[in-house]
């Protein structure tokens, strides 16, 4: 890249103001690598004195002793389940209107209106996106889909209330990734496929799908580490149980309907802001979810590499 | 979806469907606007704007609306939720001017200063600390720092100077500072890093050949040039350190109490809530409808800061874009 300052004139000879800000400059750099070694290696140790396997392969079972409150398969299972609901309700969602903003786009103000939108949804707090699952979730309309008391009451809390609430953090993610993907096929693409006779959707289908696979699929990952890493919303939504409580006894529809935790709460829950005080749990569950966090940004960076910008920090969207 | 493309479309029928698509989503988020607002209503409806201010004590205000039942009177929703509001306004400005300072100095660092080896680490861990879970960071700000300030830091006799007023259990000011400058600047390295490589460097070595030494040539000419988006930078981080919910909520104290800076030095371990924290740490009474309501209101207030802060990050990008240089 550039040669870096500092070869002409030594830092000895400049003002001591100056030296002051290049020491800063230092320091805040390498400090802000020392903090992540350390919260990466504190996770690691905590993670490998109290993970053991029987906790990743039990649930959690009610108990006040530690070794009686069981491990956290469903917390896993839990987050596997949410990660699932959120892609596939927001991947359709990001890449059609992804592919409708870069191709055709008109009306222009309408294409404006959605891009603002989705600016707007990845500005929102996850907890407002929460409140406002619980609201929609406890219309009586919708009662069938989640959890309801035995006296009629809806509570508004579910796997598909949840679910369809963490594809919308997913969502903006995706849609830039996939965009910023579409954006940077060259034009020429497109015109040789017009060309041919192609129609706009053949384009889209056999053309330009097919060269933006790669950027999907990081907008993908961005969206499952967004799922995974959030709290919010399945503290609020997916009820407090951490067991997986189906609704009903149809099979998977109840499982949908039903109440459960993901990795997430499970921690939130078991550390001392919530209501089990088992910071062993917490920790050995924290270090499971920072190892998956760790393998998504590999993901990404893999995927990435082919399509890196000049520093690669921001891979497409991923700051959105 | 993308299998039912499989069969030959008109390209008529595949606009209007990738339309309806993304419309989908503008849809979505009127319909949010629109539910959080009804539901906040009623708290607008008996206190006016005045629920924003000071006044009263707001952990009885609320256990008062938690406890009322189905069709509450009106007095009921009475709130003063100003150290809430404080809460929220202190933590964001304090973070995000904190969070600014070390986001430059550490791009300036990752783009012109460091030696190639050291920039291939920091870049990736960067990225890491911006997509560690806030909940991990909660866990060890509460398993961890907030035990070690409570114990190490805070004298017993800086605990007994405020023992009626408030419990200094080391959850705080000083914690919740210092976990959300480390959310929030990698956000800011991320977009800062951008606008400096993309300002050209025969700029930067102009002002060197001119006998300005190399760090001054790069605060006064790259900075300079890349001062939209070092404000983008830090609209869309205080846009984050306003919604986090999760990690204030488990490290700040959760009590409703604004710190006073007239305490002196243990203002800065005083503990305090954001209005995000709030609706973490009351949502089990949100079926109490003035309960409820107020929580929907904070929820209002946080999306309407959010709104200002996408409209204002909108406006700033605009001379980027002007000049070609990327935010």
């Amino acid at each position: 890249m550039r040669s870096g300052p500092g070869r002409r004139s030594s830092p000895m000879t400049w003002r001591w103001g100056d030296r002051l800000a290049l020491a800063f400059a230092w320091t805040a750099g390498i400090g802000l690598c020392v903090i992540a070694g350390a919260i990466v290696l504190y996770m690691g140790y905590r993670g490998i004195e109290y993970l053991r396997p029987n906790l990743l392969f039990s649930r959690p079972a009610p108990g006040k002793l530690q070794r009686e409150s069981g491990g956290f398969l469903d917390p896993l299972f839990g987050t596997a389940l949410l990660t699932f609901i959120g892609v596939l309700l927001a991947t359709p969602l990001a890449v059609g209107s992804a592919l409708w903003i870069a191709e055709y786009g008109r009306p222009t103000w309408l294409a404006r209106i959605v891009e603002s939108s989705i600016e707007v949804v990845a500005g929102t707090p996850d907890i407002v996106i929460a409140l406002f699952g619980l609201a929609i979730f406890q219309l009586h309309l919708l009662a069938p889909l989640s959890f309801t008391a035995s006296g009629g009451g809806v509570f508004g809390r579910s796997f598909v209330a949840a679910g369809a609430m963490m594809s919308l953090i997913a969502l903006p993610p995706m849609f830039a990734a996939t965009r910023d993907g579409l954006q940077a096929v060259p034009m020429h693409m497109r015109e040789a496929a017009f060309a041919l006779g192609k129609t706009r959707i053949a384009t889209i289908r056999r053309v330009l799908l097919p060269s933006v696979r790669s950027n999907i699929a990081t907008g993908v990952t961005l969206g499952v580490s967004r799922i995974i890493g959030d709290t919010a919303i399945v503290v609020l939504l997916l009820g407090e149980t951490l067991r997986i409580e189906p609704q009903g006894s149809v099979p998977v529809l109840g499982l949908l309907r039903g109440t459960g935790s993901s990795l997430t709460s499970y921690v939130y829950e078991n550390s001392p802001a919530g209501e089990g005080a088992a910071p062993q749990k917490a920790y050995a569950a924290a270090f499971v979810l920072l190892v998956f966090v760790l393998i998504l940004n590999l993901i990404v960076e893999r995927i990435g590499r082919s399509q890196s910008d000049s520093l690669g920090l921001t891979v497409a969207g991923a700051v959105v | 979806m993308l299998k039912r493309l499989g069969s030959p479309w008109s390209d008529h029928r595949a606009e209007r469907l990738l339309g309806a698509v993304s419309l989908l989503v503008g849809v979505v988020v009127v319909v949010m606007v629109v539910f959080v607002a009804i539901h906040a209503w009623p708290t607008f409806q008996h206190n006016g704007l005045g629920w924003l201010g000071s006044g009263g004590n707001l952990s009885t205000q609320i256990s008062a609306m938690g406890a009322t039942n189905a069709h509450p009177p009106p007095s009921a929703y009475h709130l003063n939720a100003w150290p809430l509001v404080y809460g929220t306004l202190l933590i964001t400005a304090v973070s995000v001017v904190l969070g600014l300072l070390v986001a430059v100095f550490s791009s300036i660092f990752i783009v012109e200063l460091a030696p190639a080896r050291l920039r291939r680490i920091a870049i990736p861990v960067i990225r890491l600390l911006a997509s560690v879970p806030s909940v991990i960071y909660g866990l060890i700000g509460v398993l961890v720092l907030v035990p070690f300030v409570g114990n190490d830091i805070i004298t017993s006799s800086e605990k007994a100077s405020v023992q009626n007023v408030v419990q200094l259990t080391g959850a705080g000011l000083i914690v919740t500072v210092a976990i959300l400058t480390v959310m929030i600047t990698p956000i800011m390295i991320a977009l800062i890093c951008e606008a400096l490589v993309s300002v050209p460097s025969s700029w930067r070595e102009g002002a060197i050949a001119l006998g300005v030494n190399p760090l001054r040539a790069i605060l006064a000419v790259t900075i300079r040039a890349a001062r939209p988006a070092i404000v983008a930078a830090a609209v869309l981080a205080t846009a984050r350190a306003l919604g986090e919910a999760i990690m204030i909520s488990m490290v700040s104290g959760g009590s409703l109490f604004s710190p006073k800076p007239i305490d002196g030095l243990v203002f800065l371990f005083e503990p305090l809530s954001t209005l995000a924290a709030t609706i973490v740490n009351y949502h089990d009474g949100i079926s109490a409808p003035a309960l409820g309501s107020s929580l929907y209101a904070f929820a209002l207030l946080l999306l309407f800061s959010a709104f200002v802060l996408s409209v204002a990050g909108y406006l700033i990008k605009l001379p980027l874009r002007k000049y070609q240089v990327r935010g």
